[in-house]
């Protein structure tokens, strides 16, 4: 670790002044040392960065053209396809990249769940990871909803719905978020604001988020600590590059999809403009929501009289969320990776693939079938063990799993055994 | 737990046949067209006539609202032929000085005239039924341009014997509309325009033109995105092997 040396004289003023080169250099420089063995799963955080970067800058421009009235949004956004100067790549850059976005985020989050990136003494980094995911749910929704298609009209109206299932001010609370008696021009006026807002206060919580991750560095594959200099190695030049051919891979992927396939992700009803007159035959929402969706209609029951099978279905639904910031208290095992944990590997496998049924059930419509099974009953099943899996699997597994013996050091050759990601990350090692 | 396994592996195996199932109305078939695949691009020749289909026949009920007279001359058409022809149209402009509004012939920064002035009107001259606008039709089905195309070849005199379903009063069957009952007539009929490159106007050849054409109206972009995007694709190739490279060479004593 090399303190920070500055030739220029004129950076040298500033940075007596300001300290702001060394704290670049604290930040992702070479005063920033990170554990050795990060495999690629460790690129999708500076992704992540990235995508709200571009997200920013293409919104920006966009909201330069656009209308935000019932009468004009939709022929405002054509207008951008068409007349304004690169308007379309404009367009088809933001859409887009909200789609890898979630990609990226998601596979973010599954990357922590995998490696236990949650726990001890990351509780406050993963919670604050959960805040960004949902700012940026709550953005993106309202994103939705700017062109005025009838998926974003009928979208609206359906998820601001959820929130008269509220008793009692239930009503009352969703004509206030409308600005009026149903989804209209005051409704989409502030959806407009606070889209436009939201992903400031996403940068907000990105540099919390950041700053939490410095205070003990990233976890890593083996989910054991750096125990010294030998098992680290500055961020920059090694992490800096190998972020920016993660980058490269990522925008080539982005732009094979922007420029050859750039409606593939999106929903063909919403070229139709909003009519409030017409519902469409099958309402669904981003892909990106689908599982949510799925939960959200598996409560088809009223519980306890009190609970009326709307409001069942959007307490899961939130509920689906919430429950991942009592993540690192439901899960009791010590040991951080999945590779020194042969049950709960399996367990984590089992739940991508549950949280992908979900999202397939969320596509279909309820009362369609699969095999004779009706959505309704395989969605109840794999919303049951979504929850099962935080409540009562990974609780249960703290006590009965008995993890593999961990290597002394990240530096020190590993034992055989691992997972696949570890197994790969661990070639470095053999040399060091 | 090998049960859980064995059954979220064949829900998940299933979900392309289960999908396609759950797509509502019949299979839309495959077309290919000139714009089809990544190098794809319009065929002006196609377009011209399409356009021609367009305005002899759709254009009495079904609008293209997002269209500009000064879009026809990206189509090849050359710009005194496509002054001349927007000459015939009158469009209301004004006030003017005396603050009355008044008509002149279209020009090239027009609207290409809307088939109806409103909803009500294009409802009141179709027994209630509203004929979209097809500047965006090509995008705003889910099979694309292959919908418009299966639709207008895919009319039928009668119900097929093996179907239940009884038509309306004025309404036509069509094996690819959403439920078989549609409100427009068959809009094609064999040699209905007469083409002046002497391509044949057979139905298909009709229905593929038009269709062409209902796609250029929703992207007239479509060819600047796909050069542009094989340029940005090599670009990006060549930079993200610079840095593998570079990652390769810095990585190297650590490895």
């Amino acid at each position: 670790m090399s303190g920070l040396q500055l030739k220029n004289p004129v950076l040298r003023w500033i940075e007596y002044r300001l300290p702001i080169f060394s704290f670049l250099d604290h930040s992702l420089g070479s005063s920033y040392p990170s554990p050795k063995n990060l495999s690629y799963w460790w690129n999708f955080g500076s992704l992540a960065g990235i995508a709200l970067v571009i997200m920013i800058v293409t919104g920006i421009t966009l909201a330069m053209q656009y209308t935000p009235h019932v009468d004009y949004a939709f022929d405002s956004v054509q207008r951008i396809d068409r007349d304004v100067n690169f308007g379309w790549l404009i367009r088809d850059i933001h859409v887009n990249t909200s789609f890898f976005f979630f990609i990226v985020v998601y596979i973010h989050v599954f990357r922590g769940l995998y490696y236990g990136s949650y726990k001890a003494p990351r509780e406050l980094l993963w919670m604050l990871g959960l805040v960004i995911l949902i700012l940026m749910m709550a953005t993106a929704f309202m994103g939705y909803v700017l062109p005025w298609g009838q998926m974003s009209f009928w979208g609206a109206t359906v998820i601001t719905n959820f929130f008269t299932a509220i008793p009692i001010v239930g009503e009352s609370i969703t004509t206030w978020l409308w600005g009026g008696p149903a989804v209209d021009n005051a409704t989409l006026n502030r959806f407009f604001s606070l889209h436009y807002l939201f992903p400031f206060l996403i940068v907000g919580v990105v540099i919390l988020h950041i700053w939490a991750l410095h205070r003990f560095g990233s976890n890593n594959p083996l989910g054991i600590d750096t125990k010294g200099p030998q098992d680290s190695i500055p961020f920059h030049p090694y992490y800096t590059v190998k972020d920016l051919f993660g980058l490269g891979v990522f925008l080539t992927l982005l732009a094979l999809v922007i420029f050859f396939f750039p409606d593939a992700m999106g929903e063909p009803e919403n070229y139709i403009e909003a009519n409030p007159l017409s519902t469409p035959a099958h309402i669904v929402p981003e892909w990106y929501f689908l599982p949510f969706y799925a939960i959200l209609r598996a409560v088809t029951f009223d519980f306890l009289w009190i609970i009326d099978a709307k409001l069942g279905g959007v307490i899961l639904m939130f509920g689906a969320i919430i429950i991942l910031f009592f993540l690192p208290w439901l899960d009791r095992s010590p040991v951080r990776s999945a590779a020194f944990r042969p049950y709960y590997k399996w367990f984590f496998w089992i739940l991508v693939l549950d949280c992908f049924v979900l999202g397939w059930v969320g596509a279909n419509a309820p009362d369609a079938k699969f095999q004779g099974v009706s959505f309704v009953i395989i969605g109840q099943v794999a919303t049951a063990y979504y929850f099962a899996h935080f409540l009562l699997i990974l609780p249960l597994l703290g006590i009965i799993e008995r993890p593999k013996p961990l290597p002394n050091s990240i530096s020190e050759p590993v034992l055989t055994g691992g997972g696949m990601a570890a197994g790969a990350a661990a070639k470095p090692m053999e040399k060091a | 737990m090998k049960k859980l396994i064995a059954l979220g592996l064949t829900a998940f195996l299933g979900f392309g046949a289960a999908a396609a199932q759950a797509a509502e109305g019949v299979a839309i078939p495959p077309h290919q067209w000139s714009f089809s695949g990544l190098f794809g691009t319009f065929d002006r020749a196609q377009l011209q006539r399409g356009f021609q289909v367009y305005r002899e026949v759709c254009s009495s009920c079904h609008s293209i609202k997002y269209i500009n007279f000064r879009n026809f001359t990206e189509i090849g058409f050359p710009e005194a032929d496509v002054k001349a022809m927007a000459a015939e149209y009158t469009v209301t402009d004004g006030p003017d000085d005396d603050g009355e509004m008044f008509e002149r012939p279209a020009i090239l920064a027009d609207a290409f005239p809307l088939a109806f002035p409103n909803e009500q009107a294009a409802r009141a001259a179709n027994g209630g039924a509203y004929p979209p606008d097809l500047s965006l039709m090509a995008k705003s089905r889910k099979s694309g341009p292959d919908y418009s195309y299966a639709l207008l070849i895919g009319y039928r005199d009668e119900p097929p014997a093996d179907s239940d379903i009884e038509l309306m009063d004025g309404m036509y069957y069509n094996d690819y509309f959403p439920g078989h009952q549609i409100a427009m007539p068959p809009p094609l009929f064999e040699g209905q325009v007469e083409y002046a490159d002497g391509t044949e106007a057979s139905i298909e050849q009709m229905a593929e033109d038009v269709t062409a054409f209902m796609m250029w109206a929703a992207e007239p972009n479509l060819e600047v995105r796909k050069q542009m995007g094989v340029k940005v694709i090599l670009f990006l190739l060549v930079l993200t092997a610079v840095l593998f490279a570079a990652k390769k060479k810095i990585w190297s004593d650590v490895h």
